[in-house]
């Protein structure tokens, strides 16, 4: 019976001691290492939330790059079909202005060689008419002379002037 | 490593044989003077005592007196445990301030006026009364104890934390406990707005617990939690914090709970009023019965070597199994005192949710 029979001294200590214990420790254990506990999570979780956003924020920037790397790459195809765009007209140009000059060139060759041609002929004939006064010269002096010696001269004449 | 493992070892090794050595030294000599009786050694060994027993028996026995205090109509009288000559028998007789003491089975009783001699009756004395005795007992010296380590301890824990908010040394022992107590028990139980207030009770309670848990498995050590004294102060203090902290809620499901037919309602509510009070008793008799059962088996197979001579060495094993498991049973048992006062406490506080 004494075993299931609370002592009153006990009763009295444990209450007196347990409360002072909670006291106590409330202030100088658990209120510090509870503060700490609760501090060291907060700042772990920071930790975390502080390196989703710096990920978030790597992404974006990722993003951004990509962005401007294909802005970038557009312009520089723009730049380069036009690039491609102007070439191809200072070479159609140039070829143009150089079939002109052509055209011309070969039409003032043209109109050279037909002045030339016209002066050579002119002179052609004025030539044979004078070689023709030559000949019918020689001709009349050796015709007096002897009449087949006349005609071989006139041969021979008429070959010179082939050579001519 | 091996070396710490190899030191760890020995320290349990030396844990769990102590006990078995410090409760067998103290009958060993009794038991060839006279019978050897079973039943008082272990209730002797369970009972709260006005002095610390080390070893020996009768006048040779080796004690640490403890200071005995009563409230007697005369006013408080003080004075050492050893003045009673280690007598238990209500023969000796200690006069103070005029007034003759006795102690006779752990019991201190105050002889009637006059009366210089006990007069004794089937072993009860019938010419004295029992004063209020507040005396520092072996229990209570030795939640001193335990209130001095649990305090040096948390505090130098606490300390620590001041340093660096990484646990270093017994703060990393310690921590995972202190966040099972907040997280697993409060947090879990308890309404999350209103938990943190509780955690300080609930820590220094599983923390009380634990340490006199462990305290009375030390060899020679005191059985406070195995004391009903302790759990029912333990029991009162979760009765009055619940139902100081009942709200409206809490106490419609007692006086008229919601849901059932009024009838009902009226058959619930004194079921349920006298489940206030069913719901502390039962924690007191848990740890109570869980704690001291423990030790009875554990002094019962210690018992048998003297009982049984040689033939009853192989209990030992037993004993030492029953020890290990009374270390898991010290921190379960404190686990679900804290568990149960913070489900209660949980009840008391919770919102309506119908």
């Amino acid at each position: 019976m004494d075993l299931i029979t609370p002592a009153i001294g006990l009763v009295f200590w444990v209450t007196i001691a347990f409360l002072a214990l909670v006291i106590i420790l409330r202030t100088a254990a658990w209120k510090p290492i509870l503060g700490a506990v609760k501090e060291r999570e907060d700042s772990i979780k920071n930790a975390l939330e502080a390196a989703e956003n710096a990920k978030k924020e790597m992404q974006n920037l990722h993003a951004d790059n990509e962005k401007l790397l294909k802005e970038a790459r557009a312009e520089r195809e723009a730049m380069l079909k036009e690039a491609r765009e102007i070439k191809e007209k200072m070479i159609a140009d140039a070829k143009g202005e150089a079939q002109e000059q052509a055209n011309k060139m070969i039409a003032q060759a043209q109109e050279s060689i037909r002045s030339e041609k016209q002066s050579a002929l002119a002179e052609l004939k004025n030539q044979v008419a004078n070689i023709s006064v030559e000949i019918a010269e020689k001709v009349v002096r050796e015709e007096l002379a002897d009449k087949d010696k006349q005609l071989s001269l006139v041969d021979k004449m008429l070959g010179d002037v082939t050579l001519n | 490593m091996i070396a710490k493992k190899s030191i760890k070892n020995l320290i349990l090794a030396v844990l769990f044989a102590l006990p078995l050595f410090a409760t067998a030294s103290g009958s060993s000599e009794k038991g060839e003077e006279k019978k050897f009786d079973v039943v008082e050694m272990i209730m002797h060994h369970i009972a709260d005592s006005h002095e610390w027993h080390l070893w020996g028996e009768g006048e040779d026995a080796m004690t640490i007196p403890l200071p005995v205090i009563l409230y007697t109509d005369n006013g408080l009288v003080t004075f050492l445990s050893n003045e009673f000559h280690h007598d238990d028998t209500g023969h000796h007789i200690v006069t103070k301030n005029g007034m003759n003491f006795v102690r006779n089975h752990g019991k201190i009783y105050q002889l009637n006026a006059g009366e210089t001699s006990v007069k004794m009756e089937d072993h009860h004395i019938t010419n004295g009364s029992k004063p209020l005795d507040f005396s520092i007992t072996k229990n209570v010296a030795s939640m001193f104890i335990s209130i001095i380590l649990i305090l040096l301890i948390f505090t130098s824990i606490a300390r620590s934390y001041k340093k660096s908010l990484v646990p270093t040394g017994f703060a990393g022992l310690m921590e995972p406990l202190i966040i099972f107590v907040r997280d697993d028990i409060a947090k879990s139980l308890i309404d999350e707005k209103k938990y943190m207030k509780y955690v300080p009770y609930l820590l220094t309670l599983f923390f009380f617990i634990w340490v006199n848990n462990l305290l009375g498995l030390v060899p020679t050590g005191a059985n406070l939690t195995g004391n009903i004294a302790t759990t029912m102060v333990l029991a009162v203090l979760t009765l009055l914090i619940v139902n100081f902290s009942g709200n409206a809620n809490y106490w419609k499901h007692i006086f008229w709970m919601p849901g059932v037919p009024v009838p009902m309602k009226i058959i619930l509510a004194p079921i349920e009023f006298v489940g206030i009070f069913t719901k502390p008793f039962a924690l007191m008799i848990r740890l109570f019965a869980n704690i001291t059962a423990g030790h009875i088996i554990i002094l019962s197979l210690v018992s048998l070597i003297f009982i049984f001579q040689w033939a009853g060495t192989p209990s030992m094993l037993l004993a030492i199994f029953i020890m290990i498991l009374e270390f898991v049973v010290a921190f379960v048992q404190a686990y679900i005192f804290t568990f149960l006062t913070a489900l209660f406490i949980g009840m008391a506080v919770e919102d309506a949710h119908h």
